[in-house]
């Protein structure tokens, strides 16, 4: 409530970027990140036009779960300095009006890629929405410290949905790809949640490090990492990537771990600075490996080598 | 008669319509363009999906 002039935020109606918000573009931009990566690196290919499409549906499917994200989780993100000026806990919008908005999108978005390219991707993004709206949001994100273990998965299906759009089916390539992501998720979010507990922690939400303490989370970050440098090295494993996305895709999961080693000792403030350096890392890490695999894959594809 | 109490918590009404006729119109030139949009993607689409299929029809 603006004192000076008596306006309540919410009667003037939302505006234009509120709705933008409520899409997380931040998020967005990793869906069409490893969306593309997925779409691309498929045998086949698409009509640009067709593609190019395919991406907006699930960048647009992406978007409606962060708006229902947000309806549901408009309580607890009033609570925490990281989300506490979204649009509706900074009262700029209506919580039903997010709902809707979030809804229309989720059909709508689904029904086009349907349209575009086929029905099982189009089922796999139906299915991504479903799992990260009930699943992760609803039920298990204030219930379970493996919350984001679970809900991580929501984050790989897009690089699924990318090649099955392209190829119509699920193959293995595909399911290493999501791997890499699945495995990714914990050690990012939890390098967060260590130098954010406080905020978690008042809005009671059981992330890691505050059920299980800063101890046992590194430990957990250090295991998923060493399992993520593993599974980054399976593409070449599967005869998908050659040696030089290897080479990088090694040297990088060697620098994640060490990363996350180093989480161990120091006091609490280092601790916090090396998971925020863990953090940052990690975003650099998932896209110049899923970058270097395009690009390689796509120069073996124009010179004629396979 | 005396004049009715002002209730300071009552919305400054011309502040109010300013912005929200300025947030309003901002709204409807994006739901314009959301749909300018569809129409060119389903159109689009349409001829894409036909393809060739589109002038190989019995006339």
């Amino acid at each position: 409530m603006d004192s000076s002039t008596g306006i309540q935020q919410a009667d003037l109606g939302a505006d234009v970027s509120d709705y933008f918000a409520l899409l997380k573009p931040r998020v967005m931009s990793l869906v069409v990140f490893t969306a593309l990566v997925g779409m691309l690196l498929a045998p086949n290919s698409l009509h640009p036009f067709v593609g190019v499409l395919a991406i907006l549906t699930i960048a647009i499917g992406g978007g409606a779960a962060g708006a229902l994200n947000m309806y549901f989780d408009a309580d607890i993100d009033a609570i925490m300095s990281r989300t506490k000026n979204r649009p509706i806990p900074a009262g700029r919008m209506k919580k039903n009006q997010a709902l809707g908005f979030g809804l229309f999108l989720a059909g709508f978005s689904v029904s086009l890629l349907g349209l575009a390219t086929n029905l099982l991707a189009a089922g796999i993004l139906a299915l991504t929405i479903f799992y990260y709206v009930v699943i992760y949001t609803i039920w298990l994100k204030r219930i379970t410290p493996q919350n984001i273990v679970i809900g991580g998965a929501a984050g790989a299906f897009p690089v699924v949905i990318g090649w099955v759009a392209v190829t119509g089916s699920i193959s293995v390539e595909s399911l290493v790809l999501f791997s890499i992501v699945f495995l990714w998720t914990p050690p990012h979010f939890w390098a967060l949640a260590l130098y954010k507990k406080g905020d978690y922690e008042a809005a009671q939400i059981p992330m890691l490090p505050n059920v299980a303490g800063e101890r046992a989370t590194i430990v957990q970050i250090i295991i998923y990492s060493a399992l993520l440098a593993i599974a980054g090295l399976l593409p070449v494993a599967f005869g998908f990537a050659g040696y030089i996305y290897g080479g990088v895709a090694a040297v990088l999961g060697i620098a994640m771990l060490t990363l996350s080693v180093r989480l161990v000792g120091g006091d609490a403030k280092q601790m916090r600075q090396r998971a925020r350096k863990l953090f940052t890392f990690s975003l650099s890490y998932l896209f110049v490996i899923f970058l270097v695999l395009l690009l390689e894959t796509l120069f073996f594809r124009m010179s004629g080598v396979s | 008669m005396s004049e009715p109490k002002k209730n300071p918590d009552e919305p400054n009404q011309q502040l109010l319509s300013e912005e929200y006729k300025k947030r309003q119109r901002r709204r409807s030139i994006a739901i314009a363009l959301g749909l300018v949009t569809l129409v060119i993607i389903f159109y689009a689409l349409t001829i894409v999906k036909m393809g060739p299929d589109l002038f190989s029809r019995v006339l």
